[in-house]
């Protein structure tokens, strides 16, 4: 929690009359005006438009109608979302003036819920890093240290909730880019099961693994803002046809009677200051009654390398839609193929081409089997590690990142150590499994640690009643 | 998998994957590619033989709807945002004589 009122209280203002969504958005564009030129948390601010979203919005209550569950609420969108009519950059420029001709289902469900889009945020070019330092528009700064990073990829999206820009923010995780940033700015990130929510919208990264999820101040804007995006959606065929559970009376549930599992073989590299946060946490949860039990995700481990091969391989074929031809920017040359290749070369950024390399290489013929078809397996693996401990706990408790926000240009020349960053996120996206980071004390120069919340596919109740706990805990500051 | 990546692969690679890349690019991409593909040998120690390849969360099932007519994009709109467009279609350079 850092002092900003939550999503609930403002809609509730609004809807009451006590306060306009005019109102509302002036004093979150305010807080913009006086601090973005440090953070650097949008690609674009979209005034006007969420003005006149406002003044709409006190209209429909002046009639006396109900504008939904987020009336008035500020929310600020990742630029991989799709917004009609207005820039949809990915933070690469090769996308740098393309308006898509549609919007992303998540936004329509937005606006049908009353929400106010104040911006577009930025992230790592196509989601592909931990730091936002890979946008081709310049890194986000994160709010709590402008000296630090706010993590990646959706590293806006975070610092946008954080600094108070906007009250609620969406990214997107395929590896951890919705809970690393929420770790690193003390907010709340969910990655929802893996077909709760429409990716109809969702510039495609690697598509067996992304998903579209909440930034909040509280774990009860993001039960609330989950419950408004998720759902069934016949225009993305990964979308479930099922109904997403109620998760509103999770929240006062406790974690009596629940079981919780420590991970004894997690892979190592988590600094001092997280280990004692998630022992701290594991500590919590056990005095409020919850049975914590070891297990074992042997597969835990090899999980870094599965990622690195399938995210890239698919991104490489994802990616292959920029050619200059439908949308985005062109390098002329004198034949197509040419222009594919200058146009690519130019207007992709150093990441990028790296993962697109690396995937290229991982699908080329004589290295596919060696490569992707064994990180296919590994997931496998993964995938039955986990189902083995879910026969025996509810819900995991691991860190989300593990370290705390660290300083610009600490990992920029070693993709590696920035990978690494995502060692603890990325299993649940393998899985498809949910899984979200709530703020759990501080550490090192007083930076916030998230501790992550894993639960099978669909178990987002267990998951919000185990982080709701965390959160009153620390509210109750329990622990350092 | 343990073969060391040669920049001729690389060169290869990149061609593939209709990338422009200069030559202190393609030393980069050589290697930090080869230092990931190094890294990425830990999974070499695990038997998979047994073990079936996993490529999505959930098996993908094929989704129908009734054959409905349903608007889709204006044209105008996106030929709007298209780096070229001639008579209502996507413009491009000549497609003949392409060296692959």
């Amino acid at each position: 929690m850092n002092g900003f009122p939550s999503a609930r209280s403002i809609a509730e203002s609004i809807r009451t009359g006590e306060r306009s969504a005019r109102s509302v958005l002036d004093e979150h564009l305010a807080r913009i005006n006086e601090r973005e030129n440090e953070v650097h948390a949008f690609n674009l601010v979209l005034a006007e438009q969420a003005a006149s979203s406002a003044d709409e919005i006190d209209r429909r209550i002046a009639r006396g109608e109900n504008p939904g569950p987020l009336a008035g609420v500020p929310v600020a969108l990742k630029d991989n979302l799709c917004t009609r009519g207005i820039p949809t950059t990915c933070s690469s420029k090769i996308l740098q003036d393309w308006k898509p001709p549609y919007d992303a289902t998540v936004v329509t469900r937005l606006a049908n819920a009353g929400a106010v889009i104040v911006g577009k945020t930025n992230l790592d070019e196509f989601a592909m890093g931990s730091s936002t330092e890979n946008s081709a528009f310049g890194p986000t700064r994160n709010p709590l240290d402008v000296t630090r990073v706010p993590g990646g990829s959706s590293g806006g999206s975070a610092a946008a909730v954080a600094a108070g820009f906007a009250s609620l923010s969406l990214g997107s995780d395929t590896g951890g880019s919705i809970r690393q940033p929420a770790a690193l700015c003390g907010v709340v990130g969910v990655k929802p099961t893996y077909g709760a929510v429409s990716r109809l919208g969702l510039i495609a990264f690697a598509s067996s693994l992304d998903q579209i999820g909440p930034f909040t101040h509280d774990v009860a804007d993001a039960a609330l803002m989950l419950e408004v995006i998720a759902g069934h959606d016949p225009g993305d065929s990964t979308s479930i046809p099922q109904h997403f559970p109620s998760l509103a009376p999770s929240l006062d549930r406790g974690v009596s009677g629940l079981r919780i599992g420590r991970i004894t073989d997690l892979p190592e590299g988590a600094d001092q200051d997280v280990v004692d946060a998630v022992d701290a946490a594991f500590d919590t949860l056990a005095a409020a009654g919850a049975e914590i039990i070891d297990v074992t995700i042997p597969a835990f481990t090899y999980g870094l390398t599965a990622y690195y091969l399938i995210a890239p391989a698919e991104a490489s074929s994802n990616l292959a839609r920029y050619d200059g031809v439908r949308f985005g920017s062109r390098v002329a040359a004198s034949d197509t193929n040419a222009m594919y290749m200058a146009t690519r070369g130019a207007g992709f950024g150093p990441e990028v081409k790296r993962r697109i390399m690396l995937g290229t290489y991982a699908l080329s013929a004589g290295y596919y089997d060696a490569y992707y078809g064994k990180a296919l397996k590994v997931r496998r693996l993964m995938a039955n590690d986990f189902a083995a401990a879910y026969e025996h706990v509810d819900v995991l408790i691991t860190p989300a990142s593990p370290s705390v926000a660290f300083p610009f240009g600490s990992k920029t020349e070693d993709p590696l150590a920035m990978y690494l960053c995502d060692t603890y996120t990325i299993p649940s996206n393998l899985t498809g499994h949910p899984a979200m980071s709530v703020p759990f004390g501080t550490g090192e120069h007083g930076l916030p640690i998230g501790v992550q919340v894993l639960a099978p596919a669909f178990g987002e109740p267990t998951m919000f009643a185990v982080a709701a706990e965390l959160e009153r805990s620390a509210a109750r500051g329990e622990h350092v | 998998m343990s073969e060391r990546l040669t920049r001729t692969a690389v060169e290869r690679v990149a061609k593939l994957a209709r990338l422009d890349l200069d030559d202190a690019e393609l030393d980069q991409a050589t290697e930090r590619l080869a230092g990931m593909l190094h890294h990425f040998a830990d999974i070499d120690a695990l038997d998979l033989s047994a073990v079936e390849p996993m490529t999505q969360p959930y098996d993908l099932v094929n989704v129908l709807r009734d054959d409905v007519e349903q608007p889709g994009l204006d044209r105008q709109e996106v030929l709007d945002e298209a780096p070229d467009a001639v008579d209502g279609r996507f413009g491009v350079p000549p497609i003949l004589g392409l060296e692959l």
